[in-house]
């Protein structure tokens, strides 16, 4: 029996890491599926493909999903999460003379402090700090504004934040377009190389377990045919595993930093999965623990706080206003149960709970399972604040800035 | 009407504005991309946008379409879903369309139509041009290994290329894959 042909589309990032390992290492093949990559260079286009049936599934930013599910800047079409991609992965880079004023340059600092003192420069500026983030419907987006009002800078007022896409994000750095740039890997290291900027935050530090890329497919597409859906999630995986093997890492490397797939320099890409940051230009890199987090800890698990989660974001973002039904729909994006139902048969420790409480965690905690073991790490905020995604209206009312 | 066409390949912009002004159509904003996008579509106020799909800066641009003060914002051609065939037609050519909200159907579908056919004629023109110049390289390497089997059997051109035929057709390989082989196996054997 020949495999079946399956596409995914993505963009060319490191968190794309997941589908094409599952490729390039046999994962795919092996549960009978032929995976074809289709690369592009906008989150519009890869959602476009997605939408028309040029692509099967997309490597896709998590809040995108949720905004096409809702009808948000294309017609409403249900999307569904049954796997995800990784857990932040993007850092917050600022020019040289900016990055000064707020931090040590060259390491990682506190972002309450680095907030605090970012804000005085904000107000004290003639014209508002510009930042540039990937997409409107971005976790980029959404991280960056939740530590912007955490720290008393309003990020509509006080700052002005634009969408810049991330090839372009070292130069409109370097041409002084932006003031400061949220983006995912390699291109805050791109920008570091070349001196035009200093990474003063990485987003892991403002939410240690923020939700970043998804598979999604449409709803429809992922329902006609359930056991393609498992295959695929096993193989995604199984190419997790591979991922975070430090033996593997040169191997993975040499694959990613391919001219079909990243086409970008493999030391800055291996520097990435091995969370091996170079804030500064002409400074060591610093080991940051749980910078990218790919795999362990069931990183992959589609939980529906997550999406929650995001739905608050977008409300206090003015994306969209609450309202019962959408943020229902929202949490629907995330499907858990296809999740376990894929890989039950590997064995694998899987969460009992589709919900938990985020931000909840302050140390590592051994959770309920229905097989294996599983011990999740800290998830907190860098505010200290967590999500109960029962109160959604409460969480929205504490949000609003004094 | 105001058409604007952004595109990353200049060539492709030629062909598009070439047959927007065969059809009436000459208030068109060429943009390359290259410099500030988004000023120069606040100052192009077009009403239609068309934009190739690999272009980088689509997000840009539809997060500008968002924000934008303009009263009348131009929305993507796939939010209108009386008609599906042309954005399944328009994405497989590789084109999109922005098109400012309320613009009579029967003014914009001409335009979208149009755009998707130059799309695929240049797509088609690319296609014959790397096809021209892969024949180029074969009809080199075709010679290059005649010669060889000329100089190696002693026998005259004819007799050369027939050899070539047969060993395609008995291996089921291209006549420019054998010659290759050919051209490769001698210059290793120290004959070239």
């Amino acid at each position: 029996m020949s495999n079946t042909p399956f596409r995914i589309g993505f963009l060319p990032l490191v968190d794309a890491a997941l589908p094409i390992l599952a490729r390039e290492l046999g994962f795919a093949e092996d549960e009978g599926i032929d995976l074809t990559l289709v690369r592009d260079m906008s989150w519009a286009t890869v959602n476009d493909r997605l939408l028309y049936g040029h692509s099967d599934a997309a490597h896709l930013l998590a809040p995108l999903a949720i905004a096409t599910t809702l009808g948000l800047g294309r017609p409403a079409t249900p999307l569904s999460v049954p796997f995800v991609l990784g857990l932040n992965g993007n850092a917050i880079t600022l020019r040289p003379d900016l990055a000064a004023q707020v931090t040590t340059v060259g390491g990682p600092g506190d972002v309450r402090a680095i907030g605090a003192k970012l804000a005085a420069v904000a107000r004290a500026a003639d014209k508002p700090l510009r930042f540039g983030v990937v997409h409107r419907y971005s976790s980029h987006n959404y991280m960056l504004r939740y530590w912007l009002v955490g720290c008393g800078i309003d990020p509509d007022r006080d700052v002005e934040i634009v969408t810049v896409a991330p090839p372009f994000a070292a130069d409109a750095l370097a041409g002084g377009e932006v003031d400061g740039i949220c983006v995912g890997e390699p291109w805050n290291s791109v920008a570091v190389d070349r001196g035009a900027g200093v990474i003063v935050a990485v987003t892991s530090q403002i939410w240690l377990r923020g939700v970043e890329k998804v598979l999604a497919m449409r709803r429809e597409r992922m329902e006609e045919d359930p056991d393609l859906t498992h295959r695929l999630i096993r193989a995604l995986y199984r190419a997790g595993t591979a991922f975070v093997d430090p033996e593997r890492h040169d191997e993975i490397t040499a694959i990613l930093a391919r001219p079909d797939y990243l086409d970008a320099s493999a030391t800055l890409i291996r520097r990435a999965i091995s969370d091996q940051i170079l804030f500064a230009h002409g400074q060591a890199a610093v080991h940051v623990p749980d910078f990218m987090f790919q795999h362990r800890e069931a990183a992959n698990f589609p939980w529906v706080s997550q999406a929650a989660w995001l739905y608050a974001q977008m409300c206090l973002a003015g994306h969209t206003t609450a309202n019962d039904a959408d943020y229902q729909a929202a949490q629907r994006v995330f499907r858990p149960d296809v999740y376990r139902a894929a890989l039950r048969p590997l064995g694998v420790p899987l969460p009992g709970a589709s919900s938990k409480l985020e931000g909840g965690i302050a140390d590592s905690l051994g959770v309920g399972t229905t097989q294996g073991r599983l011990i999740l790490g800290a998830d907190r905020f860098f505010d200290a604040r967590s999500f109960d995604p029962e109160g959604l209206s409460e969480y929205l009312t504490e949000s609003i800035p004094k | 009407m105001r058409i604007a066409i952004i595109d990353t390949s200049t060539t492709r912009a030629a062909i598009i504005s070439e047959g927007l002004k065969e059809a009436g159509l000459d208030d068109l904003v060429l943009i390359d991309g290259h410099g500030p996008l988004v000023a120069q579509i606040e100052a192009a106020n077009p009403e239609v946008v068309l934009i190739n799909l690999e272009n980088p800066s689509r997000d840009v641009l539809e997060e500008y379409f968002v924000v934008s003060r303009a009263l009348a914002r131009p929305i993507a051609m796939f939010v209108d879903q009386s008609n599906p065939e042309a954005t399944a037609a328009a994405v497989d050519a590789g084109v999109s369309a922005y098109i400012i909200d309320g613009l009579s159907k029967q003014r914009i579908m001409p335009v979208v139509d149009l755009a998707v056919r130059r799309f695929n004629a240049f797509a088609r023109l690319q296609a014959e041009l790397n096809e021209a110049k892969s024949a180029l390289a074969d009809r080199a390497m075709i010679d290059k290994a005649k010669a060889l089997l000329m100089k190696k059997r002693g026998i005259d051109e004819p007799a050369a290329y027939a050899a070539l035929r047969k060993a395609a057709m008995d291996s089921g390989r291209r006549i420019g894959d054998v010659a290759d082989t050919i051209v490769t196996a001698a210059r290793l054997m120290g004959d070239l």
